[in-house]
Order: structure tokens, then C-alpha cells, then sequence
């Protein structure tokens, strides 16, 4: 067992990972006959939030991705208000009004999973600023896959922290596609994503994005930095999406690299480590596994229950006053 | 009262806010020590500091971001794009994330944020850097857009753009920031939605906004001599428009020219003309008259830019197309 790394820490870093884990795997269920538009599921990436997220406190500030539901689990997001949203309903984070794509819980620091790739970054660096003006101790992390290290605002956001010495961490979900193109076809760098820092003069690090104990102290190093105010740290975290981008696509991924990928499932490692150092037994993974999915029911019951918003919806909050 | 230039103007009211609120932080390229690219900002780094006054390197994209991001996180950005034209690096973040953010997430965020940008030709600048641009912004639900003409109006409306919880698009002009008006020594806002009567008249109303209001008030002027009685109406707000006061306008003359230096197509001259046709149709005793840049990129030689920009003869000639 790891000295850095209690016990009650492991389970909770298990836990967090099967929140997000069967929360996906259920909309995965009833998103095609429940539901109206678009969905992109983490699945298969949630050691990357759950390790980062560890580290933050309530009043620390992330921005996500239209894979945001992740992010906003282990932030803490209130899975029956996700749900709400999810079905588009008055009750959720958003009164309905976006759904699945513009996830968001401001009273806890998740300012909003954006449909826009990379436009989360400068936000983020943005939320850093707002910190280090105020005088406080927030840190700000801004979540972002493969394909964002393309835009322009990775590059406008990462240069302004690291210039201005702003108390942000920059994690780069790297699953080697964007939509369904493979991303080293298009980047001569995607194995050594962390080599970008460099170039903002900032320390980088390409780690296992599946192992959540990697991600877990790699991160907790660079949001320490970031709230010492010695600024900001790209890490580059390897993973895999286990379904394909938006819910319904056609997987034109090798069959033998998605097996390979499978096979490195962070949950999957979690509990073999877990059964491994006799810190949990057989009973124990379907006692939380039971526990988990009874959250995830009462979520997606609550979201069935709640209404539609009525039309005058549509036109609140264009303006604020 | 005080005499003012218009640049000096927006420095006080920058001034002011910012002395009132210490979250508020100017931000953009050159606008510390160096004093802004129009030298609007001056001396306010050596009052504020480093982290009140921010030099950016040049990132438009990322400036209103970052600006964004500290916008829904207890600060009051002011961010500076100096030229109008340059804020199309910017698009994203202004259309798809600043002016929805309020909106996509419920309720459950303000954006109060001003994006300070100049528009404007007539300087021999050349296609790039001549631009009209506000249009694209009106377009946009979740902005408002203010376009100021005097000192007078440029320090009140820059004081309650600031103090507006929404993000606002503040539209200067290169050519007006020389221009000296008088402006009251105390504090002093005006707020946004509310038109100004530049100059009363009965026979034709002439609406304008920017720099364009000062030829429409020379045009006016001249034609006052011809017995021709024009009423000079500055919406001053572009969104929220004040409809009433143009209607009104509209009654009590019959006549309609809307002047603005921005493009003739599309302009936000259309959509002044399309709600006068639609709610004012029975006071209109003749079409109404829209004067503009001509279709056509801004080329630099005076020659050439002074055939596509609007000038007094222009104004002076629609106005009497009308009669």
C-alpha cells in the first residue's frame, strides 16, 4: 500500500470512479428512449476527475467539456439535479434549458461544461485571475481533451497563466481521437503532449490517465504549486473513452486497440488493487457497487418526476438585472 | 463643469469606477505603463498597479476569456480591444460563451463585464483598420451595445456600463477621442436605453449614433439657414434601443433618415427602419431614407475612402430625398 495514500482516501477515489461510471452507464440506458438531443459519456476516463478533483476544495473552480458530466461528479455536482437537466426538466442545474452539453453548478466551482472546444481554458485562467486579484487561495483547473491542444485558446490561455503566474492546472483527457480521427494523425506531439509546456515555460508531465493514484499525486503536486502561487502545470493524462464520442456514433476505432484500452479500465484496476492490498473483499465491491447504483435510480426517478419548464422559460435570464 | 476630450472622458470615468470597486480591473494590449493605443488608459497603471491595470500580450481570444472567467468569479472586467476590427479573433468567446453564459446555465451566473472597442474611419487607415463592426453585436441576444457620441455621454454611459450586471459591447471611435465637450465635475451616470435629442426640429428626423452624429449636426446646422427643420436623434444605446423616443421623433415629423458610417447592408440602419415601417407606418409621409458606408471594403487613399464613407453631402441630399 502507499504511505501517501490512506485507506479511506483509496475507497473514496473507488467510490467517486463508480459514481461516475454507473451514472453514464444508466444514461447510456435511458437517453435513447427518454431523451431529446446530444450526449457524450466519460466513461471510461473517470480516473482523470476523480484523481484531480481529490485534490480541490469547494470554493476551487474547474471548467469542463461537452464530456462534462464526469467532471461535475466528482466536483460534487447532485446527481438527481444532473439527471433533471439531462431530461431537460425545470428541476435541473440549469432549468432545463441545455441539457447534457452545459452541465453547470457555479455554488460549487463547476463553471460550465462547454460545447466549445478549448474555450474553457482562457475561462479558467480567467477564474485564476479573479483569485490572485482577490486575494484568495482558489486555485482554478481547466479540463480539455486531445483535440483542444490545437486551438487557439489553449495557447492564448496557457501563455497568459503562465506569464502572469496564475494559480491554474491545465489537464489535457488525452483519448487519442477527436471525433474519430486519430489525433496523432493530425499532431506530431500526441504522445508527448507534455512537451507543450515547455514552450510556455512551465513544468509538464505525460502520466497514466487510467491509474487514479498517478493522476491523484501528480495533480495534488501541481494545485499545491498553483495555490503557493508558483503558477501553472500542464499534466497530459493518457486514457481511453470506452463509448464512442456522442452517444450513437459509429466506432471506427481498431477493434484490437478499444480491446487493448478495455483492458486498462481504471475501475477495473481500482478494484484489483483494492482486492489486492485486502483493503476491500468481493462483498465489499458489490456493496458499494449496490450503494452507488441506488444513487444513480433515485437520480434518474427524480428526473422523471420533475416538469417540463413552461415556455416563459425560454426567455428568463437573456439579461440579468 | 469641466471641458474633457472624449478619450478623457472614458480615462475619468475608468477612474472613478475603479477608486468606487476595487474588483475592477482594466485589461488588454498596451494599456499599462505604454497608456493604451489611443492613449485612453494613461496615467491609471501608475495609480492602480499591475493586476488593476493588465498588459496582455496579443490574444484577443484569450483576453475575453480571461476576462469572462474572472467576470463570473466576483470581478468586474474591463476589457480593451483598441481597434473594432481586431475583436473578429474574438468571436467565440464574445458570441458562443460571454453573452450565453447567463442564459445556458440557468440563471445561475452574471457576466458583468465591458468590452471597450473602437470603431471608425475617415484616419486613412486602410481596409483593416477602418471597420464598423457593432452591427454584428446587436445581432447577438445576451449583449448590449452602447455607442456614445459627446464626453458628456461617453463618461455617464461607461459609469453605468460598468456598473451594469450584463456584458456590455462599448463602442468608441478614433475620430472622436481629440473631441472636447463639457462634462460635469460631479459624479454622474446616464442610463443605458435611453435616447438623446441632439438637436430638436419638425420636419425631418435625422438618427444617428458615433462619430457620424457630429456631421449630421453640421448637416442640420446648414440646413436650418435653408428653412429645412431636421431633429437629430442619438439612440446612444444600440441594444436596449429607445424605440419610443425615435417613434415619437417619427410622429411629430413624418420624415425619416437614419445615418450611420457602418455598411448600408445589414447595418443596424435596417433595423431602425424595419421597426419605424412596422410600428410607426402611420406617421410616415415619405420612405424611409438610410445613409451608409457603401458595400465595399475601406480603402486607405482619403481619394478613395471618402467615396465609401458617408459624408455631410450624403446626409444633406437623402434628407431632402424625402421632401
Amino acid at each position: 500500500m502507499d504511505e501517501d495514500i490512506s485507506r479511506d482516501l483509496m475507497l473514496s477515489m473507488y467510490e467517486g470512479m463508480l459514481k461516475i461510471r454507473l451514472f453514464e452507464q444508466t444514461q447510456s440506458k435511458v437517453y435513447v428512449v427518454e431523451q431529446e438531443g446530444f450526449t457524450h459519456l466519460y466513461i471510461g476516463e473517470e480516473a482523470i476527475a476523480t484523481g484531480v478533483c481529490h485534490n480541490l476544495n469547494k470554493d476551487d473552480y474547474i471548467t469542463s467539456t461537452h464530456r462534462g458530466h464526469g467532471h461535475m461528479i466528482a466536483k460534487g455536482g447532485d446527481m438527481k439535479r444532473m439527471m433533471a437537466e439531462l431530461y431537460g426538466r425545470v428541476d435541473g442545474y440549469c432549468k432545463g434549458k441545455s441539457g447534457s452539453l452545459h452541465i453547470a453548478d457555479f455554488s460549487i466551482g463547476v463553471l460550465g461544461a462547454n460545447g466549445i472546444v478549448s474555450a474553457g481554458i482562457p475561462i479558467a485562467s480567467g477564474a485564476a485571475y479573479s483569485a490572485k486579484l482577490r486575494g484568495t487561495k482558489q486555485v482554478a483547473v481547466a479540463f480539455f481533451g486531445d483535440g483542444a491542444t490545437t486551438q487557439g485558446c489553449f495557447h492564448e490561455g496557457v501563455n497568459m497563466a503562465a506569464a502572469f503566474d496564475l494559480p491554474a492546472v491545465f489537464i489535457i483527457e488525452n483519448n487519442m481521437y477527436l471525433v474519430g480521427t486519430r489525433f496523432d494523425r493530425v499532431c506530431k506531439v500526441c504522445d508527448n503532449l507534455a512537451s507543450k509546456a515547455a514552450g510556455y515555460g512551465i513544468p509538464g508531465f505525460n502520466i497514466d490517465g487510467n491509474d487514479v493514484v498517478e493522476v491523484y499525486k501528480t495533480s495534488k503536486e501541481a494545485i499545491e504549486r498553483a495555490r503557493n502561487g508558483k503558477g501553472p502545470t500542464l499534466i497530459n493524462c493518457f486514457t481511453y473513452r470506452h463509448h464512442t464520442h456522442f452517444e450513437g456514433d459509429l466506432d471506427v476505432r481498431d477493434k484490437q486497440e478499444v480491446a487493448y484500452w478495455m483492458d486498462r479500465d481504471p475501475i477495473k484496476r481500482m478494484e484489483e488493487r483494492l482486492l489486492k492490498e485486502k483493503i476491500i473483499n468481493e462483498a465489499g465491491v458489490k456493496n458499494y457497487r449496490g450503494k452507488v447504483q441506488k444513487m444513480v435510480d433515485e437520480a434518474v426517478d427524480f428526473a422523471r418526476k420533475s416538469p417540463k419548464p413552461a415556455p416563459e422559460v425560454a426567455f428568463e435570464d437573456v439579461y440579468a438585472e | 463643469m469641466i471641458e474633457l476630450s472624449f478619450r478623457e472622458a472614458i480615462r475619468e470615468a475608468m477612474r472613478e469606477e475603479m477608486r468606487r470597486d476595487s474588483n475592477i480591473f482594466l485589461i488588454g494590449t498596451d494599456v499599462g505603463p505604454y497608456g493604451g493605443e489611443f492613449r485612453v488608459s494613461g496615467n491609471l497603471h501608475s495609480e492602480f498597479g499591475e493586476w488593476r491595470v493588465k498588459d496582455t500580450p496579443i490574444s484577443e481570444q484569450g483576453i475575453i476569456g480571461l476576462s469572462l472567467g474572472a467576470a463570473v468569479t466576483g470581478c468586474r472586467p474591463i476589457a480593451e480591444i483598441p481597434f473594432n476590427d481586431f475583436i473578429a479573433m474574438a468571436m467565440d468567446q464574445i458570441v458562443n460563451q460571454v453573452a450565453k453564459f447567463r442564459y445556458t446555465f440557468g440563471g445561475q451566473c452574471i457576466v458583468p463585464m465591458v468590452i471597450r472597442t473602437a470603431i471608425g474611419g475617415y484616419i486613412r487607415a486602410a481596409e483593416q483598420h477602418s471597420q464598423c463592426l457593432e452591427a454584428w453585436f446587436c445581432h447577438v441576444p445576451g449583449l448590449k451595445v452602447v455607442a456614445p457620441s459627446t464626453p458628456y455621454d461617453v463618461k455617464g454611459l461607461l459609469k453605468s456600463s460598468i456598473r451594469d450586471n450584463n456584458p456590455v459591447i462599448f463602442i468608441e471611435h478614433k475620430f472622436m477621442y481629440p473631441m472636447k465637450g463639457m462634462v460635469p465635475e460631479e459624479d454622474y451616470t446616464i442610463p443605458l436605453g435611453v435616447a438623446d435629442i441632439k438637436k430638436e426640429g419638425k420636419d425631418v428626423t435625422l438618427i444617428s449614433y458615433s462619430y457620424l452624429i457630429h456631421k449630421c449636426l453640421n448637416v442640420a446646422k446648414k440646413l436650418e439657414e435653408e428653412g429645412i427643420s431636421v431633429e437629430v436623434v442619438d439612440p446612444r444605446t444600440l441594444v436596449p434601443m429607445d424605440k419610443n423616443t425615435i417613434l415619437n421623433s417619427v410622429k411629430k415629423t413624418g420624415r425619416v433618415v437614419i445615418a450611420h458610417e457602418a455598411h448600408l447592408r445589414g447595418g443596424i440602419g435596417a433595423e431602425i427602419a424595419a421597426i419605424i415601417a412596422d410600428e410607426g407606418f402611420e406617421y410616415l409621409d415619405a420612405p424611409i431614407k438610410r445613409v451608409a458606408a457603401k458595400d465595399a471594403p475601406i480603402p486607405f487613399p482619403s481619394v478613395l475612402e471618402d467615396v465609401v464613407l458617408p459624408q455631410e453631402t450624403d446626409i444633406e441630399k437623402a434628407i431632402k430625398e424625402t421632401l
